[in-house]
């Protein structure tokens, strides 16, 4: 499809000898938010690497298929490249730059950026989405709390200005009520068109943040569909997700 | 009294240069986590072409200085993008020997090219002095320190102020994070690179100042330093220039002090004082007196 922000076809991905996607088939529509689930191994951060080239860093490579995202293709293309493009991921585990104070961290966001992200509007933006982060802009990331340093990861990604944003288990180890801020927060940056590609385990976020989803499983997508129909259905949550149902 | 603030003021230019080789090191090491086993090397080259531009072309001091530190970052800049670019994402083992060979072939080279006896090193200061008080100071100790001084200042200003700098504290940090968000982890490398080369040649004019001479043992220096970058922690640049400055110190001292109160211990004791010294360190403080502990908060 021609208006579709990410179009995934056929794509395989293996480290070394080891196959972690089998023809991979998905899309992200314009401005979309587009959850993946699935259990652990099922390939849903090897799917984020393979669009965000993230990839080679990890000695993975793309086997066969295609990404194009905005109509262009971009299988295979550099990080760099595809970060100054628009294309970021946000990778599981918040990995802020610790040692570097809340403002450096941001602003090592806005590399390409004119100004370096020192102000403008992409700053006021993030600054107003996560007031936390404001209040405590000299203060080295590792001493934020757990829920901050997602925030601030996800403010990272923001200020390079991303067309889609790729996000791994924003929601690991946080407090439920932290889950619903971030979800809103996810929601609200959906809202000023950027993409969402989110990686879940837990419902509460995919459903709070996206329309539409893929249930991953070895490297095989099982089904797709409105997120909370997936969610909801018996068997999805029994077999993929684990859960028990009475 | 004397006699001790002439040993502090040498003990502080040579930990100047100390500081300057350590800093060349970390820089690096930050940067790819890889200790560069040909930093004492590239000192050597960058010493051997100030001097051999001072010398034999009769290029004025201070422009061959600028040049010799130029063409060392360019000379560090080639091997960086035309052998370690390949190797990226290899073990880093698999990089360490690289710089270990790269120092195999510059310590052929460079008798071959200028010679394996000493020669001077080409700055105007030679052998004189200037008196303060009853204290007598090289020049070329005072100059030491000064150019030293303005070096870490200025990378100071670049690692703190400036859009590279930021772009190699955050690589430092967490590469792969870096790389999501766009920091072009290339060119950070690169940059590294060329400063490591342009610290080190001026790490290398000065070591070759008088009383030393500029030979091709001069790169062994850099193996001094270690004590330097691991006692102030390896991956801090601040450890670095205190580290270097203390085994300076620390070497000065001993080597002016030892023979005549703890002569028991034999000559040349101030070649091993900056182990001890950083042994204890390391006692102390496990990762440096500024290193960074791997458990953070989560």
């Amino acid at each position: 499809m021609a208006d579709a922000l990410v179009d995934i076809a056929g794509l395989s991905v293996t480290y070394g000898g080891v196959q972690a996607l089998h023809e991979v088939t998905l899309e992200v529509p314009a401005a979309g938010a587009v959850s993946l689930l699935g259990p652990n191994g099922a390939g849903k951060t090897s799917l984020l690497r393979a669009v965000s080239g993230l990839l080679t860093f990890h000695g993975g490579r793309i086997g066969a298929g295609r990404i194009s995202v905005d109509g262009r293709d971009v299988t295979g293309a550099d990080p760099v490249k595809l970060a100054r493009s628009g294309i970021v991921q946000v990778l599981e585990g918040r990995r802020v730059f610790a040692d570097l104070s809340v403002d450096d961290n941001l602003r090592s966001g806005a590399f390409w950026q004119r100004g370096g992200g020192r102000h403008g509007e992409t700053r006021d933006f993030v600054l107003d989405l996560f007031p936390d982060l404001a209040r405590c802009l000299t203060q080295p990331a590792g001493l934020l709390s757990g829920g901050q340093q997602q925030m601030l990861a996800i403010a990272r990604a923001l200020m390079s200005r991303p067309r889609l944003l790729l996000l791994d288990e924003p929601s690991l180890g946080l407090a439920p009520l932290l889950i619903r801020s971030i979800g809103g927060a996810l929601r609200r940056i959906n809202e000023t068109g950027v993409g969402l590609l989110l990686v879940e385990q837990s419902s509460a976020l995919a459903e709070a943040v996206t329309s539409r989803g893929y249930l991953l499983e070895t490297g095989h997508v099982r089904a797709s569909g409105e997120t909370r129909e997936l969610l909801a259905d018996p068997q999805v949550r029994a077999v993929y997700l684990g859960v028990k149902t009475a | 009294m004397s006699t001790f603030l002439e040993l502090l003021f040498a003990g502080i230019a040579l930990g100047a240069v100390y500081a300057l080789v350590a800093l060349g090191f970390t820089v690096v090491f930050r940067a790819s986590r890889v200790i560069n086993f040909a930093q004492g090397e590239l000192l050597a080259l960058g010493a051997f072409v100030v001097s051999w531009l001072v010398i034999d072309i009769h290029v004025p001091f201070w422009l061959a200085f600028v040049v010799g530190a130029a063409g060392t970052g360019l000379a560090a800049f080639i091997f960086q993008q035309g052998v370690l670019r390949f190797a990226l994402g290899r073990p880093d083992f698999t990089i360490v020997m690289l710089t270990l060979g790269l120092a195999t072939v510059l310590q052929a080279v460079l008798p071959t090219l200028f010679g394996s006896t000493g020669r001077a090193n080409g700055d105007p200061w030679g052998g004189t002095s200037v008196r303060a008080g009853d204290v007598a100071l090289a020049w070329v100790q005072v100059w030491t320190i000064v150019a030293a001084l303005l070096v870490l200042a200025a990378f100071w200003v670049f690692n703190n102020h400036s859009k590279y700098g930021l772009a190699m504290r955050s690589a430092a940090s967490d590469p792969e994070a870096a790389l999501a968000v766009g920091v072009p982890l290339r060119r950070v490398y690169a940059t590294a690179w060329v400063l490591a080369g342009v610290v080190a040649c001026i790490g290398g004019v000065f070591l070759g100042g008088y009383p030393n001479t500029v030979d091709p043992n001069i790169g062994n220096t850099a193996l001094l330093a270690f004590p330097a970058i691991i006692l102030g922690g390896i991956d801090s640049t601040t450890g670095a220039v205190v580290g270097g400055f203390l085994i300076g110190i620390v070497e000065e001292l001993t080597a002016g002090y030892q023979p005549q109160y703890a002569s028991w211990l034999g000559s040349n004791f101030y070649l091993v004082a900056p182990y001890v010294l950083m042994i204890i360190v390391l006692l102390i403080r496990p990762y440096g007196l500024f290193g960074s502990r791997p458990a953070e908060r989560l």
